[in-house]
């Protein structure tokens, strides 16, 4: 693929539902061959996007281009070149998994057998030949969602829209996702992926999108976000309350930072500053901490939430 | 006591894992088919709505099961009062009840089109580079059979009860295939009101609404001439009275040949206009 290729190019982009504006004026310029990560609370307008990106929905004003497709003059040329999976499993739960792979191969094209082939093909390498024949209904969620991908790479897209593909999984089927996605982009398919979660745009794009009552909000690689919010936290229970105030006296002198009181007793965070980097600081807060006597039964590093990075980039915006 | 025997649905039971290289290889498969032409895409959501019958068979009770208990209760509650006999009446009625049952079993079309609205799987389906129309044809085919075996269901009933058709097998093969044509251009009435209906309750009680008067102000019971003189006018031009005059025509041997060019005006009509506003909706949506 040619170095600096657009994939996906939208100005403007504007839905209204009603008198509910979702999407207020979107513009995105995703690179071909990347992950494009597009982060947003519920409500944010995410879907809606990604929607109106994959020709379900008409914008009302604005425009975008799929591979310098027009998605309002030439719908079709932009459907072969993507597929969608939605935040819903778009299957058919009364069919099986083998029988929904099977229809849509057909639906591409494929003749009976090749058909047949690729949906076996498929439920081979997304571990779920054992599940092949029991209705989709069943399944659970880590399996629909790996069935749904299936479907959508029965024909390679250029364009593979994931719309919060690991919302509701547990950890392991949300591992085996990234997995999943990190092979697709890796054969050169670009993915534009809708997440609520920083730590799963974080892990898997190359530029993220923040996007918040239908606006972007921020934009850029996740250090540049990060370190725009914070490096993140540490935070620690301890073993006797008598010793938090102890503790906060030693973590502030140990890494310079602000200290929270928990409202559980035992608990305290301290928050890290932009440009720390957290592991680093973990570690000697931890030795210090020691040092000092104090006993700790839980330590954890966190990575600024989702709320913190809206509660820093809105500070921003009305600063 | 089994303790494996009561694993829970779920990752529990541990599918293997993404298998990375096979996937690999799968996605560098770059020979793209061609895409299917609008016959097969629709033959393939007619295989899939008859898979659908296949593993939910219950569907078709209500659609077997309706006709059978109207065609009985008809002509036994009512054939004495009305005809002076179940025998003549079972004459008049069966050609009449047909099209009355199977034309009220055409709104399950327009429910399993909103289900998949609601559950997200015709999402898919209009990312995909076919005809904008192939989902909803597919299950008008797949309907089509169902009202085929609906209606064989109630003439071998009807046969039992004692029916018999003056126009043989010519002319009830004849009326069937008239009724199925009504049907399935009929439909897409339905198919229209699914795509823009809130729910699949709304689609139910808007199908029943329209489906009532539509059957029972029409001369599938009695003879239009037994109503009140300003009724007979709008009785007898619905076009399911003009098609149960077809129907009926054609099972007696009586061949009403303007009933049966008038039903398939109204199919071409129907056709025509809620087919292009079910496109339009479903390219809106």
């Amino acid at each position: 693929m040619a170095q600096g290729e657009v994939a996906v190019r939208a100005e403007g982009l504007v839905k209204h539902f009603k008198d509910v504006k979702a999407v207020d004026g979107v513009d995105l310029a995703v690179p071909a061959g990347t992950v494009y990560g597009v982060l947003g609370p519920n409500g944010a307008g995410k879907t809606t996007t990604v929607r109106m990106l994959a020709t379900l929905l008409r914008p009302d004003a604005g425009s975008a281009t799929v591979f310098g497709h027009d998605i309002a003059a030439d719908p079709a040329a932009v459907r072969s070149r993507v597929s969608l999976t939605g935040q819903y499993a778009s299957l058919d739960e009364d069919l099986t998994g083998f029988e929904n792979l099977v229809l849509l191969s057909r639906l591409y094209g494929y003749d009976k057998p090749a058909s047949r082939g690729r949906a076996g093909d498929l439920l081979d390498a997304f571990g779920l030949s054992d599940a092949a024949g029991k209705q989709v209904k069943g399944y659970s969620g880590g399996m629909r969602r790996r069935l749904d991908i299936a479907a959508s790479i029965i024909i390679t897209p250029k364009l593979l829209f994931l719309d919060e593909p690991t919302t509701g999984l547990d950890p392991r089927s949300r591992g085996q996702v990234w997995d999943v996605i990190r092979t697709i982009v890796a054969e050169g398919t670009t993915v534009l992926l809708t997440t609520q979660y920083l730590e799963e745009a974080d892990r898997l794009a190359a530029r993220i999108a923040v996007i918040d009552t239908g606006k972007v909000i921020a934009e850029g690689t996740p250090g540049e976000l990060k370190s725009s919010v914070g490096a993140g936290s540490i935070k620690l229970r301890l073993h006797h309350t008598d010793q938090r105030e102890h503790a906060r006296g030693v973590l502030a002198e140990a890494i310079g930072a602000e200290v929270e009181l928990d409202e559980d007793p035992v608990a305290l965070t301290a928050l890290l500053r932009p440009g720390d980097d957290t592991a680093s600081q973990g570690s000697h807060a931890l030795g210090e901490l020691s040092r000092a006597g104090i006993l700790v039964e839980d330590f954890s590093l966190g990575q600024p939430s989702l709320d913190e990075v809206f509660l820093a980039l809105t500070d921003g915006v009305k600063a | 006591m089994a303790f494996t025997e009561t694993k829970p649905q779920g990752d529990q039971e541990a599918p293997a894992p993404v298998e990375r290289e096979r996937l690999r290889g799968l996605l560098a498969v770059g020979e793209r088919p061609q895409a299917p032409s609008a016959f097969a895409a629709a033959r393939a959501f007619g295989w899939r709505a008859m898979l659908k019958i296949k593993h939910v068979p219950e569907q078709m009770f209500d659609i077997l099961l309706f006709p059978i208990m109207m065609l009985l209760m008809f002509t036994y509650l009512f054939g004495g009062a009305i005809a002076g006999g179940t025998g003549d009446y079972l004459q008049y009625l069966l050609p009449g009840i047909m099209v009355m049952s199977i034309v009220m079993t055409t709104m399950y079309t327009g429910m399993g089109v909103n289900i998949d609205i609601q559950k997200g799987v015709s999402d898919r389906f209009r990312t995909l580079p076919i005809w904008r129309a192939a989902p909803m044809v597919g299950y008008l085919l797949a309907d089509v059979f169902r009202y085929a075996a609906a209606g064989a269901i109630m003439f071998g009933t009807g046969m039992v009860m004692g029916y018999r058709p003056a126009g043989g097998p010519d002319g009830v093969l004849l009326g069937v295939a008239l009724l199925l044509v009504f049907c399935f251009a009929f439909s897409w009435l339905w198919t229209w009101i699914g795509l823009i209906a809130r729910s699949e309750k709304t689609v139910m009680s808007i199908s029943m609404s329209i489906l009532f008067p539509l059957t029972f102000l029409s001369n599938v019971m009695v003879d239009p001439a037994t109503m009140p003189g300003w009724l007979q006018p709008v009785v007898n031009n619905t076009p399911i009275t003009q098609l149960v005059d077809g129907v009926r025509g054609l099972f007696d041997g009586a061949v009403d040949s303007g009933a049966v060019l008038t039903t398939l005006l109204w199919s071409a009509a129907f056709v025509i206009v809620f087919g292009s506003l079910t496109v339009r909706a479903y390219n809106r949506h």
